[in-house]
């Protein structure tokens, strides 16, 4: 679904944002991508879709290989990825509904089905309600909703979370993850890119660690073979996993 | 094509004030070209009027034979460039110009010869009456050996032949400016288009829509700010045409195929603007 091979990526004004980065997240996997800032997760998510190409190494994803990809096959990449973010990137002058329409009208969906398909995410995110709403009159969370709602609604076989938990309170944070985990379950792909320990530590997810660029710890790899042991052993690991990026920070 | 349509009347929405702007611009743009349209069109009407006039004279020796100048009239009605030629008498000539000149009536009744020589008055048809043609025909008319001389008034001819060059040359570098301008108007109303919906344009990439789908509402939303442009530029041509007509002088207006012109050619500098911006600006969004 999603594999690096020995990724490297160059800042433009020299550096490295990624060194030699190798990870393969499975179909219908949950993956925490940890790390403090600056740590490479948005260019790790960058290039999964194909915002940034690397500079070496390889990324293939969805079938598609962002090395070697025309700039006409990106968007069909993106149609099978959904993306959410930390400022919710929602159009202020469009109605929720609106703004998940949008998605589908220019993916040129057949206009007769679109209110349907619409109205069906909505439900699924819990904002069937507030569907007339403008972003403006609705809290961070319920925002944070409908854009996960603007990223499900064209089916996509990976959900790219980055820090989509970042602006909001504990109460709605809560709330959005236990979103995600039910998309998850529902069969999609999710990579989260997060620096919240406490989330991390909830889940029995794999995690993967970046710092300074490197990929520094991979649950699925450091803790082969306990990985599918019970809840309780792959939260440990989340949290020893916490327990390095809080090193890098202190 | 509906959301396209849709997205591109929504700029006028949006942005009502650099709608109106751009559209303005490319108005008067327009406007200074239909003025220029207008004199041109004239200056045409009126060249065409006076080429009618040009004519060329072969004055005949006295005594010409008159079957041979018969036969030679009818040897110059077939050159390609001639339209018509007529045979004028000595007699004629003096009856034209007895009433023709009036001050001089008494003069030509004391008259005991008449001065005037026969002629053949030879009008060309429309196309052949520049410089070189007429020198051409004036010279085949020397070689009949009966013709005294030929005239044509080479000066006034030559004249009216650089005068519609001017006109032309004038034109086209006139129009040529204006249409760029226009273009780098519409380039730059494009470009705040662009900037403005920059956030817009990045969330629409997120989701997967193709360059293509990004750069239509602005390559049409282009076309109908010049097709605008063109047609408010063709009613203050019509305004200016008027005002004209009723203080200065009689002219003419564009013809409806000019008119269009105008607009079409409005539409296509729209287009033609934003397409050499959007490309650009949107690589940097």
């Amino acid at each position: 679904m999603i594999k690096f091979t020995n990724v490297f990526k160059a800042f433009p004004k020299g550096g490295l944002a990624l060194k030699d980065v190798s990870f393969h997240v499975a179909k219908g996997e949950f993956a925490f991508l940890t790390g403090h800032s600056g740590a490479g997760k948005s260019t790790v998510m960058k290039l999964i879709y194909a915002d940034e190409r690397p500079t070496s190494g390889e990324v293939r994803v969805s079938g598609y290989n962002v090395n070697e990809m025309r700039p006409r096959d990106v968007p069909m990449l993106r149609r099978k990825l959904g993306i959410v973010f930390q400022d919710f990137r929602l159009l202020e002058d469009r109605t929720a509904e609106e703004n998940v329409a949008f998605t589908l009208e220019v993916t040129s969906a057949r206009s007769s089905t679109i209110a349907a398909r619409v109205m069906r995410v909505l439900t699924q995110v819990g904002l069937a309600a507030k569907a007339q709403a403008y972003p403006r009159e609705l809290s961070g969370g319920e925002q944070q909703r409908v854009a996960i709602a603007r990223a499900l609604v064209n089916e996509p076989t990976v959900l790219l979370a980055d820090e989509p938990t970042g602006n909001l309170d504990e109460r709605a944070t809560r709330g959005v993850f236990q979103l995600l985990r039910d998309i998850n379950a529902s069969g999609t792909a999710v990579v989260m890119a997060t620096h919240d320990l406490d989330l991390v530590r909830q889940a029995p997810y794999r995690v993967i660690e970046l710092q300074e660029g490197a990929l520094v710890y991979d649950s699925a790899v450091d803790e082969a073979g306990t990985h599918d042991q019970a809840t309780s052993g792959g939260g440990g690991g989340g949290g020893g996993g916490g327990g390095g990026a809080g090193g890098g920070a202190s | 094509m509906n959301l396209t349509l849709r997205e591109s009347m929504l700029t006028f929405k949006r942005a009502p004030l650099l709608s109106a702007l751009s559209v303005t611009t490319i108005a008067f743009s327009l406007f200074v070209l239909g003025l220029f349209g207008l004199v041109v069109v004239n200056l045409q009407d009126a060249l065409r009027g006076v080429e009618e006039r040009v004519e060329v004279v072969a004055y005949l020796l006295p005594g010409a034979p008159v079957e041979a100048v018969a036969q030679a009239l009818k040897d110059i009605e077939a050159f390609p460039e001639v339209q018509s030629a007529m045979y004028v008498s000595e007699d004629d000539a003096l009856a034209r110009a007895r009433a023709e000149l009036v001050e001089l009536r008494d003069v030509m009744q004391e008259l005991e010869r008449n001065p005037l020589p026969a002629s053949i008055e030879v009008k060309l048809k429309p196309g052949f009456r520049d410089t070189d043609h007429v020198s051409a025909v004036a010279e085949r008319l020397r070689g009949f050996g009966f013709v005294d001389d030929v005239r044509f008034g080479r000066d006034w001819v030559e004249k009216l032949d650089r005068l519609r060059g001017l006109a032309a040359a004038v034109g086209i570098v006139v129009g040529a400016a204006f249409a760029v301008v226009a273009i780098i108007i519409i380039g730059t109303t494009i470009r705040m288009a662009v900037l403005q919906r920059s956030r817009e344009i990045a969330i629409m990439r997120l989701v997967g829509a193709t360059d293509g789908f990004i750069r239509r509402p602005f390559l049409l939303q282009g076309a109908i700010k010049g097709l605008l442009g063109g047609a408010v530029a063709i009613g203050l041509s019509f305004a200016a045409y008027l005002l004209i007509n009723r203080y200065l002088l009689q002219s003419a207006f564009f013809t409806r195929e000019q008119a269009a012109a105008i607009v079409a050619f409005g539409a296509l500098i729209g287009l033609l603007g934003s397409a050499m911006s959007v490309g650009r600006h949107l690589k940097r969004v």
